[in-house]
């Protein structure tokens, strides 16, 4: 394969991932009176940060 | 819906990746092969995701959760009985010609198979509808955007369309398999933490269930009515829906189905990309595990939406209603996503909306060039001519579609019957598809007059079942009676699926009667053409027994019979 997909779809979930997960540490937490009080941002940014790191981490094996 | 500068920065760096992508693929596109078919490099499971994101245009996952809403898990026959066995069909029976032909395009197929007027006729309906539906799309696209970001309909039609155009015309197929890959995950991780949200938010699946029986009990049916898929199909006054398991099962599960995953050369193409015969044929069974879940996805939300609506008090949610006292389902998804996600995830699912769109325009964007190309240009116009020259053309058909596409999307603002008229006139003329398909394919007797032949009167079939009937409590026109009303269906749906049934069976059994009484081609011409002139030893016997197309269907049919029992 010319361009192994896992690489850019690997990135963009770990960048993507990361900024949730920054957002969701210094963002007014006021804001999670819309997800039933739970840091999703937090949590869901942690989801998408492994994805992209695995799919990164399987590119490069 | 308020987005912060996290959500515009998501979106921003989405755009950044697609345009990226398809920059980076720019110098391995060198020939037609490689612009059209992603040079048949494409590995299995690659393809098979862009197999079901190609298909999952925006409008199939709003349309699908306002469904959820309107109809409540019945929806799910989409999937389990309609699109999972056509996708098992499609890899196990059908792959094998598809791929084995080496044709380029499904037209081409129908070109080996029968003749030459066929693949006219299939290649110059199949072009108008891509770029048509692709128009369609753009249209409900920027609608929504107008109405989610305050973007005006100009602005959000000719940036997704200019950026589609980038990313195609410098990376071709490749680009739009690979884009393809990343909306798939960008749809799961949208719209995962949603279903999440929720199913907590109402008491998970019992509480879902509880909350279902009083929306079911005050529409006048049984309590389960929302929350069981087969159980109140007798008659269609007990569902929803309006339609009973017999035309369900016929119309959508065979007809419809059959007819749009294993014939649409929008998704076919996905899996003709892939790098070997087994490849090909894994391709859609890759695809139909996450397919079978998507479901929980899409359908979901709508169902959480139209409980949290009844019990609006509690929570502020409301779905709106049209001008005539109904409720507009429409908009159920973006509703929900604007309902639980903050800043930040609200980018997030606000751009898997997006990379919806944009990626369903490009699956058309890409069916339509290479058949304009090959099926069109190469057949009709110019036959001779150098492999770049066709590259070039290959190039300038995206720019012609994607502009033909942006010039429906304006005319839909104006004449909005019009693209319903259009939508109508494309399922007559693709419900005779699969009859064509499935005797040409399996009877060798099949003759190319007689496909022809058939595909044209199956399409009248369709227009003339949908003149002579209408759902009832409308009006005649659009929606049907428009010759004379000579019968009532219960409902919209039903109608549909009849229409199909009687499109198919005028369609195959004029294909048999005329192939019986016209001259069918020298077998030593059908050999990898039809099933019974075609060498079935193809399937390498080194491979380990857990990647063998047959052991993975049947693995896909068991757990799709499974979803059928336990939401029955």
């Amino acid at each position: 394969m010319q361009l192994d997909i896992r690489t850019p779809v690997g990135l963009f979930f770990t960048i993507v991932g990361l900024s949730l997960v920054a957002w969701g540490w210094v963002g007014d937490p006021t804001m999670y009176s819309h997800s039933l009080g739970i840091n999703i941002n937090l949590w869901w940014g942690m989801v998408m940060a492994a994805f992209g790191g695995v799919l990164l981490w399987l590119a490069r094996r | 819906m308020k987005l912060g500068t996290i959500d515009w920065a998501i979106m921003g760096l989405y755009f950044a990746f697609v345009l990226g992508i398809g920059f980076a693929l720019r110098r391995y596109m060198k020939t037609t092969t490689d612009f059209f078919l992603s040079g048949r490099s494409i590995p299995a499971w690659v393809a098979g995701l862009a197999f079901i994101s190609a298909n999952l245009g925006a409008q199939e996952v709003m349309g699908m959760a306002a469904s959820g809403a309107k109809y409540g898990i019945m929806t799910s026959h989409f999937y389990w009985i309609g699109a999972i066995p056509a996708m098992v069909f499609l890899a196990i029976f059908m792959m094998p010609f598809y791929y084995g032909s080496r044709a380029r395009s499904v037209p081409e197929y129908l070109k080996l198979r029968f003749d030459e007027k066929t693949r006219g006729l299939n290649a110059i309906t199949f072009a108008l509808m891509t770029v048509l539906s692709s128009g369609i799309s753009m249209y409900a696209m920027g609608l929504l955007l107008n109405l989610l970001l305050g973007w005006s309909f100009t602005l959000s039609v000719w940036l997704c369309a200019l950026i589609v155009l980038l990313y195609i015309t410098m990376g071709g197929l490749t680009s739009a398999i690979y884009n393809e890959v990343l909306q798939f995950f960008m749809i799961v991780f949208g719209f995962l933490p949603l279903v999440l949200l929720g199913l907590h938010d109402v008491g998970g699946w019992e509480g879902l269930k509880a909350g279902l029986a009083t929306v079911s009990t005050e529409r006048g049916f049984a309590s389960g009515a929302f929350s069981q898929s087969w159980a109140h199909m007798g008659s269609p006054a007990d569902n929803p829906m309006g339609v009973e398991w017999f035309g369900m099962a016929m119309g959508l599960g065979f007809v419809l189905s059959f007819g749009y995953w294993c014939t649409d050369f929008l998704t076919v193409q996905r899996a003709m990309a892939a790098d070997s015969m087994a490849s090909a044929r894994r391709a859609p069974l890759i695809a139909a595990f996450p397919k079978m879940l998507f479901p929980l996805l899409v359908i979901l939300p709508g169902m959480i939406a139209i409980v949290l609506h009844q019990r609006a008090v509690a929570n502020g949610f409301m779905l709106p209603s049209k001008a005539d006292g109904s409720l507009n389902y429409d908009l159920t998804m973006p509703m929900m996503l604007a309902h639980y996600f903050p800043q930040g995830m609200l980018g997030v699912g606000i751009t898997a909306l997006l990379a919806s769109f944009m990626a369903g325009m490009a699956g058309n964007v890409t069916a339509f060039n290479t058949v304009f190309t090959y099926d069109i240009y190469q057949a009709y116009i110019r036959r001779d001519a150098s492999d770049a020259h066709y590259l070039r053309v290959g190039r300038l058909a995206t720019v012609g579609g994607i502009g033909a596409s942006v010039a429906a999307a304006y005319l839909a603002t104006r004449f909005n019957n019009i693209m319903d008229m259009l939508q109508l006139v494309f399922a007559f003329v693709n419900a005779p598809l699969f009859a064509t398909f499935l005797l040409g394919m399996f009877w060798k007797r099949t003759t190319g007059h007689a496909a022809f032949t058939g595909l044209i009167l199956g399409t009248l079939g369709a227009a003339v079942h949908h003149g002579l009937t209408l759902p009832l409590g409308s009006l005649v026109g659009i929606k049907g009676g428009w010759l004379a009303v000579v019968h009532h269906y219960p409902s919209e749906m039903a109608q549909n699926f009849w229409t199909a049934i009687w499109a198919w069976s005028t369609s195959f059994v004029a294909t048999l009667l005329i192939s019986l009484v016209t001259q069918p081609r020298p077998e030593a011409q059908l050999r990898g053409l039809v099933y019974s002139l075609t060498d079935r030893t193809v399937v390498a016997a080194s491979e380990p027994w857990w990647r063998r197309p047959v052991v993975l269907a049947m693995l896909v049919l068991a757990c799709t019979v499974l979803l059928n029992l336990v939401f029955r």
